[in-house]
């Protein structure tokens, strides 16, 4: 899973208010190399929680992203590589994603996470 | 062949066996690629070349998430079977996989996904698998969360095999209820084999921009009256009509024998008719010269 997906991903756990975002438990990262597509990044950037992004790119063992962002960064193509880095080419590929509220714990193998929630938790 | 939503759940249903069926059978890959394509030209995508993130709803093997990946775009898919996904994993799909099941809403957040497609899937959603199951709850979870993690504006086209009208009604109910905008489009209506429904669905209230597209048909002439249709489909057959076994027929190759019309005629007797009495000669078999 990469962290595009992890980015739009919220916990549906019946009863959560605030499922956003699932804290990950990063066993085995892979890097998987994708052309960078700018039109892509600058029509998602608006759409991206940056704090999440920045927070689970660094549990992934990537710090290259600045803390405070703004649109006009997006100008910059040393940004646009880290942030396309970071969105893109980071998968998680064995691990979980935590529920924030609850701590229930989401296992993610062979990079995907498996997000089928209990009977009592619909 | 009975329909597969009357045989299993989907997550048993899709076994490793089915889901090797969707690399090997070239006609399923024909078809289910065909489909995407449709689908995602339903979706009516502005067209400035840029990429934008769509949601696959029942990716199965990834086969239309292929197509999206042909047009550029990023996709997110999500199926219910971990033997499909595992085909997709072996495919080398590029969108991100999740296991997830879509009655129980999508856990996305609000307003990312620029579109939606789905291929054959949205009618499992009638199904009730398990005693939990309400497959009313399951459509507005389903269709409630759709519309929230949808941008404003964002379309959804959804390939559906409704068994029944009452099935269509319920799906399209449930959607218009999440507050969605739009219907169904047929393609080749007058076609049993070539014709395909599509659930074309506008996040927002309705506006100029969100008329429904008109289906394809076979002259490529594409006006005919929905209103119209609607009279045809309560006269034709329905498809599952067809399969019903016929009523087992009683008589064997044999013949029905000396003792079934010895029986019929005590029956007769019973009732007062006049019937010739029981001898050697009742119910022998002619010979072959006669």
């Amino acid at each position: 899973m990469r962290l595009l997906s992890h980015n739009m991903l919220s916990s549906n756990i019946k009863g959560v208010t605030n499922g956003f975002p699932l804290r990950i438990e990063a066993e085995k990262v892979v890097v998987k190399q994708v052309d960078l597509n700018v039109r892509f990044l600058k029509n998602m950037f608006p759409k991206i929680e940056w704090k999440a992004l920045v927070e689970a790119s660094r549990t992934m063992g990537y710090a290259e992203l600045p803390e405070e962002v703004e649109p006009s960064k997006l100008d910059s193509r040393d940004f646009l590589q880290k942030f396309h880095h970071a969105l893109l080419e980071l998968v998680l590929e064995e691990g979980a994603l935590v529920c924030p509220e609850t701590g229930r714990r989401f296992p993610v193998s062979k990079g995907i996470p498996n997000m089928l929630l209990h009977e009592d938790e619909v | 062949m009975s329909r597969p939503e009357l045989q299993n759940p989907p997550e048993i249903f899709y076994n490793d066996d089915e889901a090797r069926k969707y690399t090997r059978n070239s006609r399923i890959m024909e078809i289910q690629s065909e489909l995407s394509e449709r689908a995602l030209e339903l979706l009516a995508l502005p067209e400035d070349d840029v990429p934008r993130l769509l949601l696959d709803i029942g990716c199965g093997s990834g086969l239309s998430g292929e197509t999206l990946s042909e047009s550029g775009h990023q996709w997110i898919g999500l199926d219910i079977s971990q033997s499909m996904l595992d085909v997709a994993l072996e495919n080398e799909v590029k969108g991100d996989l999740l296991l997830a099941d879509m009655g129980q809403g999508l856990g996305l957040r609000s307003g990312v996904m620029d579109g939606a497609i789905s291929i054959s899937a949205v009618q499992w959603l009638c199904n009730a698998d398990k005693s939990s199951h309400n497959p009313r709850l399951r459509l507005k979870a389903f269709f409630g969360s759709l519309y929230r993690c949808l941008a404003r504006g964002a379309k959804a086209a959804f390939q559906m095999y409704p068994e029944n009208l009452d099935q269509r009604e319920l799906i399209v109910s449930s959607a218009m209820r999440a507050g969605f905008s739009g219907g169904i489009v047929v393609d080749y209506p007058n076609s049993s084999k070539k014709r395909k429904e599509y659930l074309v669905l506008t996040c927002g209230p309705p506006s100029v921009n969100t008329s429904v597209p008109e289906g394809k048909s076979e002259d490529g002439d594409s006006s005919f009256d929905d209103d119209s249709s609607g009279d045809e489909e309560n006269q034709t057959v329905s498809i599952s009509d067809r399969h019903r076994p016929r009523k087992k027929q009683r008589i064997t190759k044999k013949g029905k024998g000396r003792d079934w019309i010895l029986k019929k005629k005590e029956q007769m007797r019973r009732k007062g008719n006049v019937v010739p009495p029981d001898t050697k000669y009742t119910a022998r078999k002619r010979k072959a010269r006669f």
